[in-house]
């Protein structure tokens, strides 16, 4: 032991060795597929049977889908030139393409101005959906339903201005007043946007829309995909609010406002929708004088959003019913009063948790809309079942008209569902 | 207070839609516009083409009511219905006359107060079988499976059709002609049975219509017209002439073409009475002389608004047959304009 330089070993390395490779069957595509696909000889069958059923489905759709042809005027000439092969006649999209998006009685010449209000939504929505972003754009927000309404029904501006006015009114008085007392500052509120609405509404010269710069259009006039966007959207941002309203309502003490809402929602919840777009089109005719009805769109959009919020209100009740008690009764010893509690500590817990069940009627809803067909509005899917189909050009074409719709559908309803996924795992606080 | 309003303003709709029910033609010409119920589309009758303008038979019969009240064959304003809509709109006076080849019936004339001006189109209901089946007679079909349209008519006259034969089918309910077209085609049925219109309209699309026959029973009346509402009979004369003035030209020979040489004058003095220039049967219906000049030049005679739209020579291929003048042997009748 004394000799300190004598190696008692061969050979000692003194650097460590270079990594290598994974072996090549525990890596890559071939680990994953070891893995996933083939993992035992059931699943190997399996992955087996699938792959050829793929290849089925494929090998008959790709072939009619890539041999699809556009640029024909009728579907005899897309007979006449495939000339017996099977092939997908797209002619039919380019050739209605307006039709589907815009319905068929939309001015062609103002298809910029729907084309616009999209563009807007995407930023009036975004501070909404997305709350990193400043707070300020939130303006922006505010006007744009009126911005919205003045593009795609034109006519005079001056009635979305007053609309907006109203609302600004209401809104000043119940800062005003809501501090001290609730109810003097809502029903305030109310007062003052319809006293604004009506002074507003007197001042507007008759006439006004004839001459104005964009062109008026009538709600009969709107259809195609821009209807389902315009239903769908509307309906969802005035149904949660007021879905909210309704399920605190439900949870409320006071005997007569939880009866309201109790009843509408039971009631609402216990009718089909197409009943209430029939009574919406139907029945209200009826009870107003030929020349003076509500407005088709209006009625429609009241209808389908008292329909969702019962379901919306309902969603979120579960979502308070799952808050511990504790909670309800930390905000009440923190000295907050009700709006406060709810503001600060109920409601954003329970809106949290009711995320998937409100995204879940806000999908069902959006594809709920294609049922004003059935009351004789030419939204997507009334407009290939109407005037489309029925054309002596396009009658008997039905996967190209009906697979566009499916695909327009899956699109949105497929973002809606990824933002709501995004927004789960943004919100998630537990360390689950 | 608030259940006073709701009944004031009941009452105020009440008031007001009595006041609008006094005179519909009136209401028409103070609007410059006549709304008229169409259906959200069926081949040949109605349908909007790739620019939104209507086109179809029974768009010519609202075109041609528009041009004789109001000059103008472009001043309607095609309100689109669909079978379960059609009635509450002309109820409500949404509209002012419906026409949708819808059937005239007893119970719709009588009990849900409609008055059928006349009949523009007369059908039946008929069979449509694939060749290869080899059936020549509907009577053949014993056991057969027959697609059919839920809440029509035609549903009835199938289950008497069969009974009164002593045979039986099996019935596969569809809501619409579109989705008949696909179950027919994919062999879901063995015969699909509708108006014999629509079955030829439906064979006309497929691909290869060789490969399907009609079958010669015509088992149903479907008399299709136009309608107005009960209680307004100046506006119901109005539609019911404006549809006989289309019949009258035809069987008289005047014709869109041929038209303003013989408003100039001619020897046969009805035609002078239907164009107005001789009597007042305009001042009559309470419109001008022209009227039925207006409304036989907005399309057409009525044969020639047939030939255009669902004629033989379009793809749906009808022949008259029942539709035909009564000098033709067929049931086109108008009475005399005298």
């Amino acid at each position: 032991m004394s000799d300190q330089n004598a190696n008692p070993y061969a050979f000692v390395r003194t650097e460590t060795l270079p990594e290598l490779p994974p072996p090549a069957r525990e890596t890559g595509a071939v680990k994953w597929m070891r893995e996933n696909l083939f993992s035992s000889i059931p699943n190997g069958i399996l992955t087996v049977l699938a792959l050829y059923f793929i290849y089925l489905v494929l090998s008959s759709t790709l072939p009619w889908i890539t041999g699809g042809i556009w640029t024909t005027s009728s579907l005899a000439e897309c007979r006449e030139v495939l000339n017996g092969k099977s092939a997908a006649c797209f002619s039919v999209l380019t050739e209605r393409w307006n039709q589907l998006l815009y319905g068929f009685k939309y001015p062609a010449e103002a298809y910029w101005r729907p084309n616009l209000a999209l563009l807007l939504l995407l930023i009036a929505i975004a501070p909404v959906l997305f709350f990193d972003l400043p707070r300020k754009l939130l303006i922006f927000t505010a006007i744009y339903p009126f911005l919205a309404f003045w593009l795609i029904w034109g006519g005079t501006i001056l009635a979305p201005i007053v609309a907006l006015l109203g609302v600004v009114a209401g809104g000043v008085v119940f800062q005003l007043y809501g501090k001290n007392s609730f109810a003097v500052g809502f029903f305030g509120g109310i007062i003052a946007a319809f006293v604004v609405w009506w002074l507003g509404g007197a001042l507007i010269p008759e006439g006004a829309s004839e001459n104005a710069m964009l062109s008026a259009v009538p709600s009969r006039d709107l259809g195609g995909f821009m209807l389902n966007m315009m239903l769908g959207v509307t309906c969802v941002s005035l149904s949660v609010p007021l879905g909210i309203a309704l399920a605190l309502g439900r949870q409320s003490n006071m005997p007569l406002i939880k009866g309201i809402c109790v009843i509408f929602i039971e009631f609402v919840r216990g009718v089909p929708l197409i009943t209430l777009l029939f009574v919406a089109s139907v029945m209200l005719s009826y009870f107003f004088p030929p020349d003076s009805t509500v407005d088709l769109f209006l009625r429609v959009v009241i209808m389908i959003t008292m329909f969702s919020a019962a379901y919306i209100a309902e969603v979120i009740r579960g979502g308070l019913a799952a808050l511990p008690k504790g909670q309800y009764e930390a905000a009440d010893s923190l000295g907050l009063d009700y709006a406060q509690a709810m503001r600060l500590i109920i409601l954003p817990q329970a809106l949290k948790i009711s995320i998937p069940g409100i995204v879940n009627v806000a999908v069902g809803l959006f594809k709920d809309t294609t049922l004003v067909s059935v009351i004789s509005m030419f939204d997507l899917v009334g407009m290939i079942r109407g005037p489309i189909l029925a054309s002596t050009e396009w009658n008997g074409v039905y996967w190209e008209l009906l697979g566009f719709a499916a695909l327009l559908f899956f699109v949105v309803c497929y973002g809606i569902s990824q933002y709501s996924q995004w927004l789960e795992r943004r919100l998630a606080t537990d360390h689950r | 207070m608030k259940k006073s309003v709701i009944f004031g303003a009941l009452t105020v709709a009440g008031l007001a839609a009595g006041a609008a029910a006094a005179g519909t033609l009136d209401d028409v010409k103070a609007r410059g516009k006549l709304n008229c119920g169409v259906t959200t589309g069926l081949v040949g009758f109605a349908a909007p083409d790739a620019n939104g303008n209507w086109d179809g038979f029974d768009v010519g019969v609202c075109r041609a009511v528009a041009a004789a009240v109001l000059g103008d064959a472009n001043a309607v304003e095609f309100v689109p219905t669909t079978g379960k809509t059609r009635f509450t709109a002309l109820a409500s006076g949404e509209i002012d006359m419906l026409a949708r080849n819808t059937t005239w019936t007893f119970s719709r004339d009588v009990d849900l107060k409609f008055t059928f001006v006349g009949v523009n189109y007369y059908d039946g209901q008929g069979f449509m079988v694939p060749a290869e089946l080899g059936v020549s007679s509907a009577k053949e079909l014993d056991g057969a499976t027959v697609c059919i349209q839920t809440g029509t008519t035609t549903e009835l006259n199938l289950a008497d059709f069969f009974r009164a034969n002593n045979i039986s089918y099996e019935p596969v309910p569809i809501e619409t002609n579109a989705e008949a077209q696909q179950q027919y085609l994919a062999g879901a049925c063995d015969v699909y049975t509708t108006d014999a219109s629509g079955l030829a309209a439906t064979r006309a699309t497929f691909e290869d219509p060789g490969a399907h026959v009609l079958l010669p029973e015509i088992i149903s009346k479907e008399p299709l017209g136009p309608l107005v509402r009960h209680g307004d009979n100046n506006w119901g004369d109005v539609v019911r002439w404006s549809l006989n003035a289309l019949i009258t030209a035809e069987e008289l020979g005047v014709t869109s073409a041929n038209i303003a040489e013989m408003s100039a004058g001619t020897n046969n003095p009805e035609v002078n009475r239907l164009l107005g220039t001789e009597g007042s049967l305009g001042e009559m219906l309470g419109l001008s002389a022209d009227w039925a000049k207006n409304a036989i030049m907005a399309g057409g005679n009525y044969g020639e608004l047939f030939e255009k739209n669902i004629g033989e020579n379009t793809p749906i291929g009808l022949a008259r047959g029942l539709n035909a003048q009564w000098t033709d042997g067929g049931l086109i009748y108008s009475p005399p304009f005298r």
